[in-house]
Formats: C-alpha cells, sequence, structure tokens
C-alpha cells in the first residue's frame, strides 16, 4: 500500500509543482498590468466623479458625464470622430485585404519591395507625417500646385481651411497610415490559407470574385474581426492627426475627442475630472463596439 | 550554443531598451535620482542607458541634472529658446558670477509645452521635487497656472525687486491677488511691419502707416492689393492673435474685472470681429492655415507687412536678401471705440521661482540683480538675439538707440520700447486660452458668413461651460 501510495503522491506534487511555476512566471505580468493598466483605471474612474481646478478636487457625483451631453465642443468632437470611424475604418480595411490578396499572388514578382512599400508609411512617425501632409495640402502647397498646373485650379484651394476637405485630408491622410499595417495582418491570415483550397476551387470553375467571397473572405474573418477592432479602438483614440494636421480647425470642425481632452487637461485651466469622464466615455464607446463586432463576426456557434 | 548567444543578446538588448525607455519618459525623476547618487543603486544603470538619448541634457548639465539643485550656488532653469531665452540665461549668470564667483547656472532646454506638461504633472502628482529652480513662463499662461496650482510658485512680492521699473501692462500677468510671482522678461509689444518697397510701388511711404486706423489701413490695404497683387497681412485662420492684439490696443478684454466671460454685448469686441472681416473680405487680410505657412509668406514676399509681437522680427531677419526692405512701425487703431490706441501686445514671458527651489534667496538676488537690474544684461542680449527688455531703464542704454541695417536704418529696438511703455493694460483672464479658442472658432464661423452677436452668444456659452468647475 504505501509503496501505491507514494508514486501517486510524488504525481499530485509534481502537477502542483508545474502549476505553481506556471503561476510563478505570470504573476509578474500580471502584476505589473494591475499596477499599470487597472489600478490607474480605476483611479480615473474615481476622478471622474470629481470636480474642481487642478488638485482643489471635490466629490461631484455624475456632474462631469452630464455636463459631457452640455458641451457643444464635446459633441463637435464625438461626431467628427464617428465620421472619421464610419468613412474610414471601412475604406480602409477592403483597400487592405485587396491588397493583400494582391500581394499574395504567387506569381507575382518583387513582393517584398511592394509589400515594403505599403507597410513602410507605418513605420513614420506620426507628428512628421501629420505635418508633412499639413505642408502637402498648404494653400500654396504641393497638391495645389499640382493641380493648378494641370489647369483644374486657378487660384490654391485652401484644403485645411474648409470644414469638408479638411475632414477628407485627415481620412486620406489616416488612409495613407494605416493601410500597410492592417494588410500585413491580412497577409499573414492568407498565408494560412491552404492554397490546395484555391486549387480545387478553380478547378471547379470558381472565378476570382467568388474565390475571393466565398474563401478567401470567410477564412480570413478572425482577422477581418481583429483589424476591425483594432482600428475602431484607434479611430476612437485619434490625436495626433486632429492636433498636428488641422489643430482642430477649421472652427473645430476636425477636432477629434482626445485632442478637446487634451485640451482641458494641459492647454486650458486644468480640470482632470472632466477629461477622465471624457475617457471613460471613451473608454466605454469602444467597449460596446468591440462587443457589437464580437456578436456580429464571431458565428462559431 | 548559437541559439543561446542570440537568446541573451536579445535579452540584454531588451533589457537596455526598458532601461532607455524609462530614462526618457521620466527624465525629471531619474536626473533627480542621479544627484542623489548613492542612494540609489539603480541610478547608474539608468546614467548610462541615459546617455546616448540624452546627450544633450547631459552635457549641459554637467555633474548635477534637470530638477532643482541641491548645490548650494547652483540654480537649474528652463527655458526653451537656444538664440533667445536660454542664452539670455546663460549670459546673465556671466553677469551675476563676476560678484558671486561661485555661483552657476545650470539651463535645460525645455520647450514651453513640456514645461506647462512637467508642472501639471508635478503639481497634481505632488512631485514638486521634480521642478527646476527658476522657470520660464509665457505670459498668457502665468495667471492659470498660479491659480491652478499656487503650491508650485513663490510669491516675490517682498523680494526687493522693484516691480515699477517694468512696463505696468507686462507685470501685470505675472500678478494675482496683487501678489507679484514673475519677473518680466520677454516683451510682446505690437509692432507693424511693412515691406517699404512695396508700398513705395503703390505709392505710400512707412509715414502713410503710422498713426492711423484700421479704416485707413483697409482703404490704403485695398489700393496695394490693386497695385502690387500683394496683401498687406496675413494670419493664420484657426488662431486669433490679431483679434486679441486689436482687442488689448483699446484696453478691452473676453472678461470682465470678476473674470466673467463678457463677450456678449462687448462693443469693442464686436467692432474687432467686424474689422477682421472686413480685412478678409476684402482680401487685404490672407488667411493661412498653420504657423510656417504664415512665416513662408513674410519670407516669400507674398504679402507686405505683418503685425505681431515684436519677437515676429526674428522670423522677418531670417530672410537676409530682404535687409533694408523692411520698416516698423506702429499698428492701426480702432476706430470708434473708447480707449483705442496705436499699441498692444502679443505673447512675451515672465521668470518664475519655484516652490521647490531650495536657495529661495540667492534666486530671488539673481533675478533681482540680473533681470530686474543690470541694464549692462541688457545691452549684451540685445543685438545678437533681439531679447528687448521690460525693463524701462534698459531702453535709455545707448545700445537701444542704434540703428538697425535692416529695417532702413532705424532704431527700431528705441521705438519698440517706446510702444511697450504705451501699450493699454487688459485683463488676460485664468481663462485666456479657452475664451482665445472659442473667439478663434467664432471668427472662423463669421468669416464663414455667419451672425457676429449669434456667434458671441455661442463662444460666450462655450467659456461659460469650461469654467463650471
Amino acid at each position: 500500500m504505501s509503496q501505491a501510495n507514494e508514486p501517486k503522491k510524488k504525481k499530485m506534487s509534481l502537477s502542483k509543482r508545474q502549476n505553481l511555476t506556471g503561476w510563478a512566471f505570470l504573476t509578474p505580468a500580471t502584476l505589473m498590468i494591475a499596477a499599470m493598466s487597472f489600478w490607474p483605471m480605476i483611479q480615473a474612474f474615481i476622478l471622474s466623479f470629481q470636480k474642481g481646478k487642478a488638485n482643489d478636487l471635490r466629490f461631484g457625483g455624475i456632474d462631469n458625464y452630464v455636463r459631457m451631453f452640455k458641451d457643444k465642443v464635446f459633441m463637435t468632437s464625438l461626431g467628427n470622430t464617428f465620421f472619421y470611424l464610419i468613412i474610414q475604418v471601412p475604406i480602409m480595411l477592403i483597400l487592405a485585404l485587396i491588397l493583400a490578396q494582391m500581394l499574395n499572388n504567387k506569381n507575382l514578382r518583387c513582393k517584398g519591395l511592394f509589400r515594403t512599400a505599403i507597410f513602410l508609411p507605418c513605420a513614420t512617425s506620426l507628428v512628421s507625417y501629420a505635418i508633412i501632409f499639413r505642408s502637402l495640402f498648404g494653400v500654396d502647397g504641393f497638391i495645389n500646385s499640382i493641380l493648378i498646373k494641370l489647369g483644374i485650379l486657378d487660384t490654391g484651394y485652401n484644403f485645411l481651411g474648409n470644414a469638408g476637405s479638411a475632414k477628407a485630408v485627415i481620412i486620406i491622410a489616416l488612409i495613407w497610415r494605416w493601410t500597410g499595417y492592417n494588410m500585413v495582418f491580412y497577409l499573414s491570415g492568407l498565408q494560412n490559407i491552404e492554397y490546395s483550397v484555391y486549387e480545387a476551387a478553380k478547378i471547379d470553375g470558381a472565378s476570382p470574385l467568388q474565390t475571393f467571397f466565398k474563401i478567401t473572405v470567410p477564412l480570413l474573418k478572425p482577422t477581418i474581426l481583429l483589424t476591425a477592432i483594432m482600428s475602431t479602438n484607434g479611430t476612437l483614440q485619434l490625436f495626433d492627426e486632429s492636433y498636428n494636421l488641422t489643430k482642430g480647425g477649421p472652427s473645430n470642425s476636425t477636432i477629434t475627442m482626445s485632442h478637446y481632452i487634451y485640451n482641458v487637461s494641459f492647454k486650458y485651466v486644468p480640470n482632470f475630472g472632466y477629461a477622465a469622464a471624457m475617457s471613460f466615455l471613451i473608454f466605454i464607446l469602444v467597449a460596446i463596439l468591440a462587443f457589437i463586432q464580437m456578436k456580429v463576426g464571431d458565428k462559431r456557434d | 550554443m548559437k541559439k543561446k548567444f542570440i537568446t541573451a543578446l536579445l535579452c540584454a538588448a531588451m533589457t537596455a531598451s526598458m532601461l532607455a525607455g524609462c530614462g526618457n519618459s521620466g527624465g525629471g525623476n531619474d536626473q533627480k535620482a542621479d544627484s542623489n547618487q548613492g542612494e540609489d543603486a539603480n541610478a547608474g544603470d539608468d546614467a548610462n542607458a541615459d546617455a546616448g538619448d540624452d546627450a544633450d541634457a547631459d552635457a549641459d548639465a554637467g555633474d548635477d541634472a534637470a530638477g532643482a539643485s541641491g548645490d548650494e550656488n547652483t540654480l537649474t532653469v528652463w527655458c526653451w529658446d537656444p538664440k533667445f531665452n536660454i542664452y539670455a540665461m546663460e549670459e546673465a549668470g556671466k553677469v551675476y558670477q563676476a560678484d558671486h564667483p561661485e555661483f552657476n547656472v545650470n539651463v535645460v532646454e525645455t520647450p514651453w509645452d513640456d514645461v506647462q506638461k512637467k508642472l501639471t504633472t508635478a503639481a497634481t502628482g505632488g512631485a514638486m521635487d521634480t521642478l527646476p529652480d527658476i522657470m520660464l513662463v509665457q505670459d498668457n499662461a502665468f495667471q492659470k497656472n498660479v491659480i491652478s496650482f499656487p503650491e508650485a510658485f513663490t510669491d516675490l512680492t517682498d523680494s526687493g525687486i522693484d516691480f515699477t521699473q517694468f512696463g505696468e501692462a507686462k507685470t501685470a500677468y505675472s500678478v494675482v491677488d496683487g501678489k507679484n510671482y514673475g519677473v518680466p522678461f520677454d516683451n510682446g509689444a505690437v509692432v507693424a511691419c511693412y515691406r517699404t518697397d512695396i508700398l513705395q510701388e503703390a505709392g505710400f511711404t512707412l509715414d502713410d502707416f503710422t498713426d492711423i486706423t484700421w479704416d485707413e489701413y483697409l482703404e490704403k490695404g485695398k489700393v496695394v492689393l490693386e497695385k502690387t497683387g500683394k496683401p498687406l497681412l496675413s494670419c493664420q485662420s484657426t488662431e486669433s492673435d490679431v483679434i486679441m492684439m486689436m482687442l488689448q490696443s483699446c484696453g478691452a478684454s473676453l472678461f470682465d474685472d470678476e473674470g466673467k466671460p463678457a463677450m456678449v454685448g462687448n462693443e469693442s469686441l464686436k467692432k474687432v470681429m467686424e474689422t477682421y472681416q472686413q480685412l478678409v473680405e476684402t482680401g487685404v487680410c490672407k488667411l493661412v492655415n498653420s504657423w510656417d505657412e504664415y512665416v513662408q509668406t513674410l519670407t516669400t514676399e507674398t504679402v507686405a507687412g505683418t503685425i505681431n509681437g515684436c519677437w515676429i522680427m526674428a522670423s522677418i531677419q531670417s530672410a537676409e536678401d530682404q535687409s533694408g526692405k523692411w520698416g516698423l512701425t506702429n499698428m492701426p487703431s480702432l476706430v470708434g471705440v473708447e480707449g483705442a490706441t496705436n499699441y498692444s501686445n502679443n505673447g512675451g514671458s515672465s521668470w518664475a521661482i519655484t516652490s521647490n527651489c531650495k536657495n529661495v534667496e540667492l534666486a530671488k538676488d539673481f533675478l533681482k540683480s540680473t533681470f530686474a537690474g543690470s541694464v549692462e544684461l541688457y545691452e549684451t542680449i540685445l543685438p545678437s538675439s533681439g531679447a528687448l527688455a521690460t525693463y524701462l531703464p534698459a531702453g535709455d542704454s545707448a545700445v537701444y538707440a542704434e540703428p538697425s541695417e535692416f529695417y532702413g536704418g532705424d532704431a527700431v529696438f528705441k521705438k519698440i520700447t517706446e510702444y511697450a511703455s504705451k501699450c493699454p493694460s487688459n485683463n488676460t483672464g485664468v481663462y485666456y486660452y479657452e475664451g482665445r479658442d472659442a473667439i478663434a472658432t467664432a471668427i472662423q464661423n463669421v468669416v464663414g458668413g455667419s451672425d457676429i452677436d449669434a456667434e458671441l452668444e455661442i463662444a460666450q456659452s462655450t467659456v461659460e461651460g469650461l469654467m463650471d468647475q
């Protein structure tokens, strides 16, 4: 009996030990995430219920949250951000998918070159690319010079001085900057699709369009979901383009939520409670949108 | 074996990058750690990782980097422009050194945006020990910061500095509740600069633009535009600099004496907005979108002149081939507004002593005997940096009366010092930036065709909303 017991005991302690080792590896990361990420979130949540200038804070209940919806500038920024989201994210993702499909072609030459060229914008700094776009679309900028030389315009058009065109410039800039990034995800997803599946489709006489919609898109669904959530998240937190490219103008028609939050905390008399409340609204919006996308995109059950 | 080596290499690289990362973001913090060496075993590592990235800061700082220096004879200063205020501070250090050989000033180049963020972070995070001894603060942000973070500033009222020797309007920026918190530094007196050769082409001289009203300016601007195709003025469409300058030129403000927004029913403001609208409509004022474009219009001869704080001269003078073609005079005055003058102010900054300063007496005495007492200092810094004094006695100095080649042999510095003394004081208020942004939004809509009164009402309610804390 005792002999039979012993190995069992040893086995128990082994799995326990393995468990402990596992936890030991997990603990530092978990503690770091909790301390660096979750704790500040809780702090920010508490802060969002406080009112007052800078350090002079007092409890204000849900005043900050009510105030948000009366704040015209914030509502404008909310509208702008959603405008970018609705227009830019679908265009960008479809473009990325098409580019990935094209670059996945086995017979294409110089694949590496094209891939790098399309991914490269991603490696540029957010600030510098925004400033470059600003000068490109200036009244005396490169784009206007071309349009005038081609005879399309007589005098330079003030792209950044008109609400509609300023928004368009931001969207073009975003597409330029982020399409390559999403394309890389799609490319890696496409690598995981067996080539034999395409061959079978070809033998069955499927057109390229059919292969794309019936094979590529369904098999890429998890990746598409991932990029959609990431892009939504990124767009809701958009800051650099609004801050550097248009300065939020003309008359707040391009300002984003994060830009306004920055103004409230640093440019204006600091009101951290209100800024925290607005940040939390973004957090909630990201959570809701991600949840909807998961429900729509994930049909595994 | 090879794999192991690569792994080790990667680990080392990651550790190094992590350290470097910490070193960069925490700037102030670990520099403090440096000065308290020995206490913190990591300090050495951090410093090493820092060395590459922060080479400049380290080199400037010598042995004891930023954060208020513990050393009895060293003052750490934050300011931002190597050719202007950093240079001025270093020269001030030399002036003070003449009497106090032990003294050292340690300037850390910190852009204004960073000064503001570091100050906000330090004050709200309760980490005052990351602040320097002295920092330069934008005049427009001065009151906001003192009122938001009173615990970060040192009261200078009884420091023995004679504040009456500065322009009244200038000193007012750094006064809160009757207490002085700053020593005025550079001058933001508004100047109007014109290309005399272009004016001549249109049949005008500089005198035709001196002591004029905005109505005359508009009429003459139309003639210049017609004859030369060049607008008289350019400005950033998303900023309200010109509006604020016009407003201060008649002593008016966006706020009343109690600091409440006073935009609705503000006749001066309405007149200002109307004038601006006309300038844009007639094409006399060209709108651009960014600061670079604005400076470009000056250096590429797109416009025939500009109106701005006198610090704009540095940008104008960067086009060396235009030397002798520029002329300088005062700005136009508003018509039909009480207290209208040809003088205003835009920008400028003042020195503040932080509450983290361990040696307040030294810092006070240093500022008192340099920026608030040494004509010699201002004489040194003027020719090469154009740092114009708001310290009035310096204006009498012979250096200020010297003619400037660039502006057609005119004694421009003497002129500007005179303009500065005539500038009306107005109440910028704590909520200056809120007001300014709201007005910028309003004026863009007005230029686009909206009704002034309706826009002012929206602007007022926006600012009131932001003030409701």
